[in-house]
Parts: C-alpha cells; sequence; structure tokens
C-alpha cells in the first residue's frame, strides 16, 4: 500500500477535514457541513468516523477500534485493519494505551483523560430527523434554537408509555446550546459524555462533522419529574462480577438460557485480569487456587 | 459455555477467499476476459461509468467482473477508485451540437435537418429469446455500411423552437459550477447541481421519478424534442499553451424534452425543456433525467408546487444515490446489540408498568 496518502486521505482532504473538526470544536454540539469523500468501504460502516480519523492520525499514534464496545466484532476488526495497512500506525485493544479511539455504539467504561481523542461513526447526525425530515427545516430549528418539537416528542412518550422511550441515540443539550445526537450510545453512556478527551462526531453519507470539546456541559433531556435515567441491565457481568459496566444479553442454549457479560471486552478482560470472578467464570483449577 | 466471541479476522480473510473462489465460479468454464466484458456487454459497462462518475470502460469492465456482476458493488468500486484520483484540471464543456451522432431522433417533427438516425436501438425489436445466440462462434452478420455522421451535419431540434419565440430559452451563464464530489450538498442546490446529481443517480430511481409525473405526480407531459447518442471530443485548455487541445472524446447520451406550458402570470405560453445527458448509451436514463428536471423546475417557471415527490428536491437528491442508498440500507446487518439491549430492557420495563397498572384495575 505505497499508493495512497499516509491514512489513505490526500492532504487537502485531511486539510478540508481538520477545519471542520476545529469549527465543530469551536461551536460544540453545532453540525458542520463537510464534504465528505467517497470511502473505500460503504456508507453506513462508519465513512464518516473513518475520515476523522484519518485527519487525527499521526504516525506516532496508538489506535484502537471498537464497534458494540469490542475490539474484536467484525468491524472493528475491519476498520482498525484499514488503519494498519494505509497509516501503518500501532494498534492496541487496551484503552488506555490507546490515543485515537475509533467507536461504534459505545463509549469505553475506563474514563478517558486529556490525551485521547474519542472518535464516533454517526448514522444521522440530526437529532431532530425523526421529527422533522427536512434538512432545510431542522437547520432552521437549530438556528433559532427551536426545540418545542422534541420536548413534546418527549412528553408524549411519558404520556403514552410512562418512560421516556428512547433508549439510544438520546437527545443532549451541549454546552447550553445545541440539542445534539450522541450516535447511537445506549442511554447508559450519556453520562460519560462529560469527559476530558476530544470527541469528535463523523457523518460520511450526511455530510457532518460535530464535536464535544473537553469537559463541556452536556445535559441529556429530560422533565423535574421525569429526570434523565441512564438505566442497564440490572445484573452483574457474569465473567468478571462488575455492577457498574453495560451489558450485553447473550442466548446460551436451547431452553433460552441467559448470562450477561461486558459490552467493552477490554474493561472486562481488564478486570478478569485482575481477579474477578462472575456468576459463569470458569472455575480455577484447585492446585491454582490458593 | 459462552467464550467472548474471537476470530472476527480470520471470518473475514476465510470469508473473502470464499467469495473469490465464488466469483470465479466452475473453472471447467472459461474466465471472462475484460475486453469480453467491455465489448460484449457494453451497455451494463456504460451504466457502471454514468454512476460511478467516471469514464473509463476497462476499468468499469474490470468493476463488474470483480463484483460479480453486481451494479451497485460495480459503481461502487469505481467511486471509491475515483475519490482518489487528483484534480488535474476542468475540461472546456463539450459541444454536444457538435456529435458524431450514431442514434438521433425526434418525436416532435416528422423530420428534421440531419434526419432521423435509429442507430442500434432494441427500440423495434421482438423481444424473443435468440437462442442462436447459445451457439459460440457464429460469425456474426455485419451492419450495412451507412454514411459516418458528420460532426456538425445535425443542428438541435430546440433551436428550431428557439427561432420562433415558442420554447423558453436557457439563460446562459459562464459561471463554473459547483461540485457535489467536492462540496457538501446544501438546500436549495440550484439547477447545475440537481443535473449533477441526477446523471450520477441510480437509474431505476431517476427512471421511478419520471414515471410518477407521468402518471400524475406533478403531471407535464413531455415530449422527446430530440434524443442523440454519440461521441464528442473532449477539450482542455492547457495553461502552458494558452489554448485547449482535444484530449479524448466520451460517448454521451443526450435528451431535450419539450413540455407544455400555458404560461403564468409572468411568462407568455410556450415550451418549456427538461435537460437528461448521461455517459454512454442510456436513453432510459437521459429521458428519466430530463423529466425529473423539468418536474424540479416548478419554481423557476413560476408553476404550483403540487407537493409531488418528484418536485420536492431536497427528496429526490437526497435519495437518488444508489450507493448512499445501499451502504445506509445495508448497514443495519452489522451488529446492533448494544442498542437492541437497551431496546429490550426499556420494553421489558414498560411492560412491567403495565402487568402492574392492569393488576391495580383488576383489583
Amino acid at each position: 500500500m505505497t499508493d495512497y496518502n499516509f491514512a489513505y486521505l490526500d492532504e487537502q482532504t485531511k486539510r478540508m477535514i481538520r477545519r471542520a473538526i476545529l469549527k465543530g470544536i469551536a461551536i460544540p454540539g453545532y453540525q458542520v457541513p463537510f464534504a465528505a469523500r467517497e470511502m473505500p468501504m460503504p456508507y453506513g460502516w462508519g465513512t464518516g468516523g473513518v475520515q476523522v480519523s484519518a485527519a487525527c492520525l499521526t504516525p506516532d499514534d496508538t489506535f484502537k477500534v471498537i464497534d458494540q464496545g469490542a475490539d474484536d466484532t467484525t468491524n472493528a476488526v475491519s476498520i482498525r485493519k484499514f488503519f494498519q495497512r494505509t497509516a501503518q500506525v500501532a494498534t492496541t485493544e487496551r484503552t488506555r494505551e490507546a490515543t485515537v479511539i475509533q467507536t461504534r455504539h459505545r463509549i469505553p467504561e475506563e474514563p478517558l483523560t486529556e490525551d485521547q481523542i474519542l472518535v464516533y461513526q454517526v448514522p444521522i447526525p440530526e437529532p431532530l430527523r425523526f421529527l422533522e425530515p427536512r434538512e432545510t427545516e431542522t437547520r432552521k430549528m437549530h438556528s433559532l434554537e427551536e426545540y418545542g418539537l422534541m420536548h413534546v416528542k418527549l412528553y408524549e412518550d411519558i404520556a403514552r408509555h410512562g418512560h421516556i422511550a428512547t433508549s439510544y441515540a438520546y437527545p443532549v443539550k451541549v454546552e447550553g446550546r445545541y440539542v445534539m445526537d450522541p450516535s447511537p450510545i445506549p442511554k447508559f453512556d450519556n453520562p460519560k459524555l462529560e469527559m476530558a478527551a476530544i470527541q469528535l462526531f463523523g457523518a460520511g453519507r450526511e455530510q457532518r462533522i460535530y464535536a464535544i470539546p473537553p469537559f463541556t456541559k452536556v445535559v441529556s433531556l429530560d422533565f423535574e419529574d421525569h429526570p434523565f435515567d441512564p438505566s442497564k441491565a440490572d445484573h452483574p457481568c457474569d465473567l468478571c462480577g462488575s455492577e457498574l459496566s453495560y451489558l450485553d444479553e447473550v442466548i446460551i442454549d436451547d431452553a433460552g438460557g441467559r448470562m450477561f457479560v461486558c459490552s467493552d471486552t477490554d474493561f472486562c478482560a481488564g478486570r478478569q485480569a485482575e481477579g474477578h470472578r462472575g456468576r459463569l467464570s470458569p472455575q480455577p483449577d484447585a492446585e491454582t487456587t490458593p | 459455555m459462552y467464550v467472548a466471541v474471537k476470530g472476527g479476522e480470520r471470518a473475514i480473510d476465510n470469508a473473502h477467499r470464499w467469495l473469490a473462489e465464488e466469483r470465479r465460479g466452475d473453472r471447467e468454464v472459461s474466465e471472462l476476459t475484460i475486453p469480453q466484458i467491455r465489448e460484449q456487454l457494453s451497455l451494463a459497462v456504460q451504466r457502471v461509468m454514468a454512476e460511478g462518475s467516471l469514464y473509463d470502460p476497462d476499468l468499469a469492465a474490470l468493476a463488474m467482473k470483480q463484483a460479480r456482476g453486481d451494479m451497485i458493488e460495480a459503481i461502487f468500486l469505481i467511486r471509491a477508485y475515483r475519490t482518489t484520483l487528483p484534480r488535474i484540471g476542468h475540461a472546456a464543456p463539450v459541444e454536444t451540437g457538435s456529435m458524431a451522432c450514431d442514434r438521433r431522433i425526434s418525436a416532435t417533427f416528422k423530420d428534421v435537418p440531419g434526419g432521423q438516425v435509429l442507430g442500434p436501438t432494441f427500440d423495434y425489436t421482438h423481444r424473443l429469446l435468440d437462442f442462436a445466440l447459445e451457439a459460440e462462434g457464429l460469425k456474426p452478420e455485419a451492419a450495412p455500411a451507412t454514411a459516418p455522421a458528420h460532426a456538425g451535419d445535425m443542428p438541435r431540434v430546440t433551436d428550431f423552437l428557439n427561432q420562433d419565440g415558442l420554447i423558453q430559452s436557457e439563460t446562459p451563464s459562464d459561471d463554473t459550477p459547483p461540485d457535489m464530489t467536492r462540496q457538501p450538498m446544501e438546500y436549495p442546490a440550484g439547477r447545475p447541481l440537481r443535473l449533477q446529481a441526477l446523471t450520477r443517480g441510480d437509474e431505476g430511481f431517476v427512471l421511478s421519478m419520471a414515471y410518477s409525473t407521468q402518471r400524475g405526480y406533478a403531471k407535464n407531459h413531455p415530449f422527446v424534442g430530440e434524443l442523440r447518442i454519440g461521441a464528442v471530443a473532449v477539450q482542455m485548455k492547457i495553461p502552458e499553451l494558452g489554448f485547449a487541445i482535444e484530449i479524448g472524446e466520451v460517448t454521451l447520451t443526450e435528451c431535450e424534452t419539450v413540455n407544455q406550458f400555458t404560461g403564468s402570470k409572468t411568462e407568455p405560453a410556450q415550451f418549456t425543456r427538461g435537460y437528461g445527458l448521461v455517459f454512454g448509451q442510456s436513453e432510459r436514463k437521459a429521458i428519466s433525467m430530463a423529466l425529473v428536471d423539468r418536474a424540479l423546475r416548478w419554481e423557476e417557471l413560476g408553476e404550483d408546487n403540487l407537493g409531488a415527490p418528484a418536485q420536492d428536491e431536497e427528496f429526490v437528491l437526497s435519495h437518488a444515490d444508489n450507493i448512499q442508498a445501499t451502504g445506509f440500507l445495508e448497514h443495519i446487518k452489522l451488529p446492533h446489540y448494544v442498542d437492541f439491549q437497551s431496546e429490550l430492557e426499556l420494553v421489558r420495563r414498560i411492560r412491567a408498568g403495565t402487568e402492574t397498572e392492569k393488576k391495580e384495575v383488576a383489583e
């Protein structure tokens, strides 16, 4: 792969993307239009995130990719391989070792630091899209800070179901101004959006980049009498025993038996290495038991 | 016992190897060559070039071979290649008026200067399977020799109408048109961007949009004023030379429709135009494009917005691209179990709430 520039994109394109990123950081939560390129993976596979990562990576970076919290899901493997080939950057599965982390649908459990960048893959950047399909209208609504429709939708959920019926891609307000889609992360992850790392969001097909600078105020929309509730499955992890991590439910037998495991594979493996055990952890051999 | 799912990398490699084997098919059957695809599946090659926005028959043929004949996959391969190419410069606008036409027909006049030239068309074939094609190695019958088309012998049909002022004139402009592959799409897009999006748009989508206008969703009955297919020279101004030189030629299909228009408060009754221009020989696409172009011009021509899909610029342009559409559509097969898990929890909670309420009501 010598025919392509470092990290695939040409420098002009990277500069264009970096400008969009800087603008995004300057206006937290605002969706900056950018001329997304056609990438060698399909739209919907993370082309926005890949372009943002390509614009951020330097040869000294250490890159981590997760999909559903896991490093070994097929598309995470594929994107990691892409940058190994085109940028020859070091890669890791350890959250704390990574300088740039590209993610789809999760925020790592381990708190990120000021030295890290978290890049999100975004399918539909517009939080108002499901209420108003027209871009021309939603842009106007953002510029006028006209978010009443969103509150009405949340209110109607409560009136109808007793709960706000949004469990992922739960809308947030950034720095008291823009309502933003945090990408389809479970609402459990929303409180982590206030963090030390830079968070960049890339939507390739929809040609938008937006950002949350470090330590920016991010509020999940709610009502005083129906406060935001970052719920998760009410179980500990069956492999590492963590009570605090987001869990995947896995069907383990024909009778519909279930187990719950951390969706963040690095977090879970790290805890197991530290000796934490869950309900279904393999029993240690008698000899090795102290 | 559940162990964390590992081995994604090996699974991908194996899938790719299996795919390569399937692509080759039965090894007893000789392998397709790129020239065979280019020469004998030329309309498919031309569609890949048109929607891939890259005029290179050999690369388009290669993409088709690699994509196992999946057109959208082939178009995708071409797009992903095209996006890496540097922009050296811009060609001068091609002069389709001096096209060397293989085919040129007008539905509005029985005869026109330059004549009606049917050319290689399916139009009047009977769609009966030709089993003779099954037998390989037959010598093809040579086409009867025709006088080669002379560039400039075929003036545009709509120009005749324009001489009488019966058709709306297009405002000439020397502005550099925007480039949708280098700027994010913003609405309203304007006609140059609309035409760009339509010419690389999915043939099926553009066809259906055009068809919907014919069936009455923003009805505007068009006539094919002229349809022409042939080669045009591509010229480029070379700064070092200070003048334009010919750097090659491309085959294009151009369609101008003539539409009824009764006039508005500001405009006298006259005919209006729709325009389609597509790489290669693709009449279906060029005609469809012209109809959709015309439907999208309602505002400029002072017509009513009837709320029809084909009049809606944002709707048409945001959904015309098959690479975007297929990507987003197919991405739902990627893992979504994190989101699904959160939905599961929510549904369980809402159901638990309803059960308690029911019990309370029963008691």
